[in-house]
């Protein structure tokens, strides 16, 4: 009765009452109320956790931190539990009002991290390994998952690849181990290792994962924490845990972002009238004569303000015994150039019920998602930098009526096939759509085996399923593919990759000997399978383009992975940690005899701080010092069946004619059948410190990283192989850094509070050998492709030198300060001046980058920034080395071209690509993020429905001296760069 | 137990395999597999890769592919850095072509004995698969046997021919047969004068096992290609093995078995190179076949038309609407070669321009273009094509002409067993062709006028360098272009680039070779 009468009138009783039925079981009830509070500042504490001791019963506290819980007896123990605070526990001792103050866990010491294959506490950590959970998360505007963290890591750079919606990022933890095969991180999502492949019609594949359902990233960087996940960990591991249920009562929480996107900085070119001037000055009269009326700045006809919105909903809490979470997302943003659409939803349940006693839990995960894209054809922010200023958008022609260069010979007029194509026609004229699904998701089964105490087995099978599909469609008038009549092609992928773990875990404390025992053994297997659909070609009006019918209707590369791993944890005397961990992973991509590879790692941690004679050092909260080496491995990235001797077919349009017959030519693949596992080998030592209650906290490391047998594209001897270039293992990598990071608290009161975060990375890269055989006059190996000339390179990797080094002739300056067209230095001294004289000059890997957060709260309001800087990073700017020249304005191919203000620091006439001119120095100082939020708290007297508000200015600022679009450009080649926006935004977050 | 039980059984799942590749028992099973790969024999000159025109990867790397086909690479280094062609361009190691400052460096070089070595590896690889045990144990018999007999012939055929383009670019180039194995090996160098001698063995060893002249299909070498190279290689034999080593008797020899055969000269000298040119052509030996639909490719013809026209020009004259790059055109010194450069008397002139002057390097307009391949058939239309770019002109690597030139060079030359008078015809066949009556004819023969003759008959046919080089003019001050040695008024080089220099990167790749001198 009582039961009824509660649910009836109190919707948080709910909870209580069904636990109690489904348990079968009555208890002499008490109900008792109360608030829980932080003790440093005294603010009331949301979503603390209560359960009763002994029981599986619980709630949370509301959004001012009160609870209430009916409890079975006086003499009930609560267990009061708190992300970031030390677990308490209160004896209900007959009261009815309990107020409960909960303290800080040191530095958050106490919170559980997840590393592979478990979890530990903070203080146990033995490797370098960094958590971001989401109350420091980057704000506002967030369309892909790893620009929650930027900036917020020492060590883990991350540069978003352009400014379009949902565009991926660049993320290189410690700088990348290899050359040619894969530099990202293995990206583990609530267990599942996903695979870095692409998929058709996605820019990225985890801009298809909602960042709003992300709950924590933990960065392992050392092979002490990576080297676990052996083959796929040298280039670090990253993973992340999404939300999971609470308990009790069932919380709503709604959020809405609404975002407008400027188009912030665009080339700097002439204008109409500086350009007429300049045609006028030095054209021919036939030059003269094709200058247009009009006024066009062609950046402002393809970039727009664009607005997006970003609208999340969940449901979490406890349906009968059984913590759920459930959340739905609506993400719908436009590009700033012109046609770009991106449209996503997505959706995610997770569940965790515990049977047997709680001895089985298990973790029940899916998401799934979909996403919707139009992309604008970027090459329209090249054309719009360079294109006549004095033309028209619009024109009467047979090119969709839109202006566009021709030639007239003999009275017949044609599209100037080497003209630059109008730039707003190039987006107005392409209808490129993608239709991309995504779904993911793990079952993980934890079962504490009876009768063995801390022995518990763990299974964990996931798959990750995805669904690429689009079309291209182009106008047969579209000047852009004129020649060809235009196109309308489909094109699909999907990705279908499984993930089956099995691990063993025994934990065991010794204590008579002061011991903890903690040891795992388990195995993995993982597929990924990969189906890529070949469709004919069609044109404009939908006619089959002759010799494009496909040959296969598709291909299905698959590979298999498979591990078997083990560690051991060690601790003495709760000071001395040894831990040890041992993988060996097995790879369908080489022959059976190099198929297999053993990564073992070991570190050393003491825990000084624990030492009676620091024990009172008051001080002195923290101190703990590391010490790790191991052995990490790499294999993604290599083709997936290069040690093979096969055949492979020819595409129908490159057969070979005898008679009058064509032949599909059959030819032989290059292969090395020795291909095998790249090693990158760690050394790390680090240290973490606390100072004043951990008010000053922060880490040291510094590593050194050496991978041998690099993958590796290296000319192969001619008449060896069905090549002259192989990818194999030949080279040596080294990085060094330090990585220095510290948080402080100056200021903590109830009222206000100020939080600052420092990370400071330093990188040095350098390759120590690359080839088989020692050559001097072998330069390296060329790389970086840039607009002008076809295969032009500027970068090269060499012996000796920063990967991806610029390859250039040092620039001869005149009197006047102005660079000499074509005067280069003779750095070899023989008089010609050729590419004996290409000499290294800086790279674009920063040798230094920093992040810099902080958060100021004062009552209600808050006010956060974070800011970046890189230094020592270089850009070549390929806009104006291929714009800013006489025979680019003054085109001799028959139309009049724009340029950049470079034109008039140079005078050059004719492209000068391999200048160190343009090679400059592109250090900035950014503010990604400055945010300002109020908390309204409760809004209705008597409900708990509180809202929060805030308004997030993104990308406020970029100081540099670079005088291209932007100076963060991963690659260092700025060709026409897809500008990053300047994002405002306005959020709401309500919660009931 | 279990558990051991089902990984093991996982580990089988490490053995995957490709799922439209094949093993070379499955490729190799009939005659029709046999051909497949023959038509990559042949096809690696003539496309850049099993890919297509847009492919990422191609056959060779380390250049754009775009540019890695092999007509594209020869022509380039045998035209660009001679008074025949100069480009505009800007990709990289072009412009060190014609201004004659290339290093060791340069891609378009390293391409170029890639592309030779490619083809050589396959050839090899193709001539382990067709030895008669090998083609019996797969169950083929009769004439089918019969057929990939001459298969392998051809295929010995086309090794001697990339082994010569080795010979005569770079000297000294590792040397790959049969018997070397595909995997981790490095291959030994081989001298130029042993190259020759390697040549010359082959080339002698099938010119009687090859199918007779001119009964082959379209495209495939018969016995008149091995005695033409035959020709070709006893003409430079002083360049190759010193001097005083020439062979011009035998020059004399193999260019006469030619002449004999039953290959005539085209009436018509500018149908030789138009998009129909695979139809009704007596003349060509043997060629590189393109078309536009079927074998496309950003090289070969389609480079020689497009790059030769300018849009200004009205590409679609040239049989490629859509195309006209404005790459390449003549110095001075190849017009000048034509008493009437209009086309008008020696219809072998073909130039348009207005300004024979090469001021400007980088200026299209500087200098004549040269309009000798088009897209245009004999009829005036244009073959279908993918994009309007793309050609379906085949490039003649040997044609009859060039044999009546051997045969009067090395007469003069001094070789035995022919005859003035007959060295006399031979040219004023080509002359009178040439004219459409007998007004050009010669009454007598110098060496100088035979190189110039070479200069009317076959510019832009990949001769120039080794005429050049023959005659002692490629690096000497004694001939002088526009633009040789990287001045207007051109000058001599050093000496030793008369050869190209070995790739460094397959120095570095190949301890077993040396460089060649000077680099």
């Amino acid at each position: 009765m009582i039961c009824i009468f509660n649910f009836l009138t109190k919707r948080s009783r709910l909870l209580v009452f069904i636990l109690f039925f489904v348990n079968f079981t009555s208890y002499a009830q008490q109900v008792i109320k109360g608030t829980v509070n932080s003790k440093s500042d005294g603010s009331s504490l949301p979503g603390v956790s209560i359960t009763i001791k002994g029981t599986t019963f619980g709630t949370s506290t509301n959004t001012e931190g009160k609870y209430s819980l009916s409890v079975p007896s006086e003499s009930s123990i609560l267990i009061i539990t708190y992300l970031g605070f030390n677990t308490q526990e209160v004896n209900v001792a007959g009261r009815n009002n309990i107020n409960i103050q909960l303290v800080e866990s040191a530095s958050a010491l106490d919170e559980v991290v997840v590393i592979g294959y478990g979890s530990i506490q903070r203080k146990d950590i033995t490797g370098a390994v960094s958590t971001v959970t989401s109350k420091d998360f980057q704000k506002g505007n967030i369309t892909t998952p790893e620009q929650l963290i930027v900036g917020k890591v020492a060590g883990v750079s991350i540069t978003s690849n352009s400014g379009a919606p949902g565009s991926g990022s660049t993320i290189r933890i410690r700088g990348g181990a290899s050359l040619s095969a894969s530099n990202s991180p293995l990206i583990v999502i609530d267990g599942v290792p996903l695979s870095n492949d692409n998929i058709s019609g996605a820019t990225n594949p985890l801009s298809l994962i909602n960042a709003n359902d992300i709950e924590t990233f933990t960065i392992l960087k050392d092979a002490a924490a990576t080297a676990i996940y052996g083959s796929r960990a040298s280039n670090g591991v990253v993973l992340i845990t999404t939300r999971k249920g609470s308990s009790g009562a069932p919380q709503i929480s709604f959020s809405s972002q609404s975002s407008m996107f400027n188009s912030g900085e665009t080339t700097d070119v002439l204008t109409a009238e500086q350009f007429r001037t300049y045609v006028n000055a030095n054209g021919t009269a036939a030059q003269i004569a094709q200058l247009g009326s009009s006024d066009t700045n062609w950046s402002d006809e393809i970039f727009r303000t664009a607005v997006g919105s970003d609208n999340n909903l969940s449901v979490s809490g406890t349906f009968k015994n059984i913590p759920y979470r459930i959340s739905g997302g609506f993400l719908g943003q436009k590009g700033v150039l012109f046609t770009d659409v991106l449209e996503r939803t997505s959706g995610s349940i997770r569940i965790n019920p515990s049977l047997f006693k709680k001895t089985l839990k298990i973790d029940l995960n899916l998401k799934v998602s979909s996403s919707n894209s139009r992309f604008a054809y970027q090459n329209a922010i090249g054309a719009a930098a360079s294109f006549d200023p004095t033309q028209s958008v619009t024109a009467t022609n047979d090119f969709g009526n839109y202006f566009e260069w021709t030639t007239t010979v003999n009275g017949i007029t044609t599209l100037n096939p080497n003209a630059t194509k109008n730039p707003y026609a190039m987006l107005a004229l392409r209808n490129d759509r993608s239709d991309v699904k995504r779904t993911y998701g793990n079952i993980q089964f934890d079962y504490q085996i009876p009768l063995i105490k801390g022995l518990r087995a763990n299974l964990n099978l996931g798959y990750d399923y995805s669904d690429g599909s689009g079309n291209t469609y182009v106008p047969a008038e579209a000047a852009s593919n004129f020649s060809v009549e235009g196109l309308d092609n489909d094109y699909k992928q999907t990705n279908y990759n499984k993930v089956g773990e099995f691990y063993l875990n025994y934990s065991k404390e010794f204590k008579q000997i002061k011991s903890d025992l903690n040891l795992t053994a388990g195995y993995g297997y993982y597929d990924f399978l990969n189906t890529t659909y070949n469709y004919p070609k069609y044109n404009g009006y939908h006619d089959l383009v002759a010799g494009s019918n496909p040959l296969f209707e598709f291909d299905k590369p698959q590979y298999t992975l498979i591990s078997y791993y083990a560690r051991a944890i060690y601790t003495f005397d709760s000071k001395y940690t040894l831990a040890t961990s041992v993988r060996t992973d097995g790879s369908s991509k080489f022959a059976s005899e190099n198929r297999w590879s053993v990564f073992p790692s070991i570190a050393f941690t003491w825990k000084a701080k624990q030492e009676n004679f620091l024990k009172n050092a008051d001080k002195l909260s923290d101190l703990k010092l590391r010490l790790s080496y191991g052995v990490t491995g790499q294999q993604d990235g290599i083709p997936y069946y290069s040690y093979l001797p096969v055949y492979s077919a020819s595409v129908p349009v490159a057969s070979y004619q005898f008679g009058n017959k064509f032949y599909g030519m059959y030819a032989p693949n290059a292969y090395d059948s020795s291909i095998k596992w790249e090693q990158t080998a760690t050394y790390n030592t680090g240290i973490d410190f606390g100072f004043f209650n951990n008010r000053i906290s922060g880490s040291l490391d510094i590593y050194y990283k050496k991978t041998k047998d690099l993958l590796n594209s290296i000319p192969s001897p001619l008449g060896s192989n069905f090549t002259n270039q192989i990818t194999t293992n030949v080279g040596d990598l080294e990085n060094k850094g330090i990585e220095f990071a510290i948080n402080v608290n100056p200021i903590k009161s109830k009222k206000l509070s100020w939080d600052i975060g420092f990370n400071i990375t330093y990188n040095e890269n350098k390759i120590t050998r690359l080839t088989a055989v020692d050559d001097p006059s072998y330069a390296g190996a060329a790389t970086g492709s840039i607009s002008g000339g076809i295969g032009q390179t500027i970068q090269i990797n060499s012996v000796g030198y920063n990967t991806n080094s610029f390859y250039v002739y040092k620039q001869i300056y005149g009197q006047d300060g102005k660079p000499l067209e074509g005067v280069y230095a003779d750095l070899n001294e023989d008089n010609i001046i050729n590419q004996s004289d290409l000499y290294h000059y800086k790279s674009s890997a920063p040798k230094f980058f920093f992040g810099f957060n902080t958060q100021l709260n004062y009552n209600k309001f808050s006010l956060s920034s974070v800011l970046r800087a890189n230094v020592g990073n270089y850009v070549y700017d390929n806009v104006s080395a291929s714009l800013g020249v006489k025979s680019n304005i003054l085109n001799p191919a028959g139309f009049l071209g724009n340029t950049t203000q470079a034109i008039y620091e140079t005078g050059f006439t004719n492209n000068q690509y391999l200048s160190d001119y343009y090679i400059q120095n592109a250090s900035f100082l950014r503010m990604d993020n400055l945010s300002l939020g109020y908390n309204f708290g409760n809004i209705f007297k008597g409900k708990t429905v509180s809202l929060n508000i805030n308004a997030t200015c993104q990308n406020v600022f970029v100081i540099t001296k670079y005088k291209g679009v932007d100076p963060e450009i991963f690659s260092g080649i700025d060709n026409n760069f897809y500008p990053r926006p300047t994002i405002f935004g306005l959020g709401a977050n309500l919660n009931f | 137990m279990v558990f051991t039980f089902t990984f093991s059984a996982c580990e089988k799942d490490l053995d995957r395999e490709p799922t439209n590749n094949s093993t070379a028992d499955i490729t190799y099973k009939d005659l029709a597999g046999y051909k497949q790969v023959l038509a990559k024999v042949y096809g690696s000159f003539a496309l850049t890769g099993n890919g297509g025109p847009d492919a990422s990867v191609g056959d060779v790397a380390g250049i754009d592919q775009g540019a890695s086909d092999f007509l594209r690479l020869f022509w380039n280094l045998q035209e660009l850095t001679t008074d025949e062609a100069a480009i505009v361009w800007n990709d990289p190691g072009l412009q060190d072509l014609h201004s004659m400052n290339w290093t060791s460096s340069n891609v378009l070089m390293r391409g170029l004995y890639s592309r030779s070595l490619y083809q050589i590896t396959l050839c090899n690889e193709f001539i382990r698969e067709t030895e008669d045990a090998k083609v019996s144990a797969r169950g083929i018999t009769d004439n089918d046997a019969v057929e990939i007999k001459n298969f392998r012939n051809e295929a010995r055929f086309l090794r001697a021919f990339q082994y010569w383009v080795l010979m005569d670019l770079f000297g000294n180039p590792p040397f790959v047969t049969e018997d070397s194995p595909i995997g981790k090996f490095t291959p030994e160098q081989i001298s130029r004068a042993d190259l020759f001698t390697y040549i010359e063995s082959e080339l002698k060893a099938i010119e009687t096992t090859l199918v007779s002249p001119r009964t082959n299909e379209y495209g495939r070498a018969d016995q008149a290609a091995a005695w033409a190279l035959l020709a070709r290689i006893y003409l430079n034999a002083e360049v190759y093995l010193g001097q005083g080593q020439g062979k011009n008797t035998e020059a004399i020899l193999y260019a006469q078995k030619v002449i004999s055969s039953s290959y005539s000269l085209n009436p018509n000298y500018r149908n030789l190179f138009k998009g129909d040119n695979d139809l009704n052509n007596t003349e060509t030996i043997l060629s590189i076949n393109y078309d536009g639909i079927s074998s496309q490719n950003w090289g070969g013809t389609t480079y020689l038309v497009n790059a030769a026209v300018s849009a200004a020009m009205g590409p679609s004259t040239f049989g490629v609407p859509n195309g006209g790059w404005a790459g390449m055109r003549a110095t001075k010194n190849l017009p000048q070669l034509f008493a009437d450069q209009t086309g008008n008397t020696d219809k072998r002139a073909m130039f348009v321009g207005n300004k024979i002057e090469m001021d400007d390097i980088k200026v299209f307009t500087d200098g004549f273009a040269v309009s000798k391949f088009t897209n245009i058939t004999t009829s005036g239309e244009i073959p279908s094509s993918a994009n309007g770019v793309f050609v379906s002109t085949d490039f003649p690597l040997f044609r009859l002409a060039e044999m009546h030139l051997i045969y009067a060079e090395a007469v003069k030359r001094g070789g035995a067993g022919g005859a003035d008078a007959t060295a006399l015809q031979y040219i004023n066949l080509l002359r009178s062709r040439a004219y459409g009556n007998t007004t050009g004819n010669l009454v007598t023969l110098t060496l100088d006028n035979i190189l110039n003759e070479r200069g009317r008959e076959l510019y832009w046919e990949g001769f120039r360098r080794t005429d050049l080089i023959r005659f002692g003019k490629f690096t000497s001050a004694d001939y002088l272009w526009p633009w040789k040695g990287n001045t207007l008024a051109g000058k001599g080089v050093e000496d030793y680039r008369n050869l190209y220099p070995i790739p460094s990167a397959d120095l570095i790749a190949n301890p077993n070779l040396e460089q060649n001198l000077g680099y």
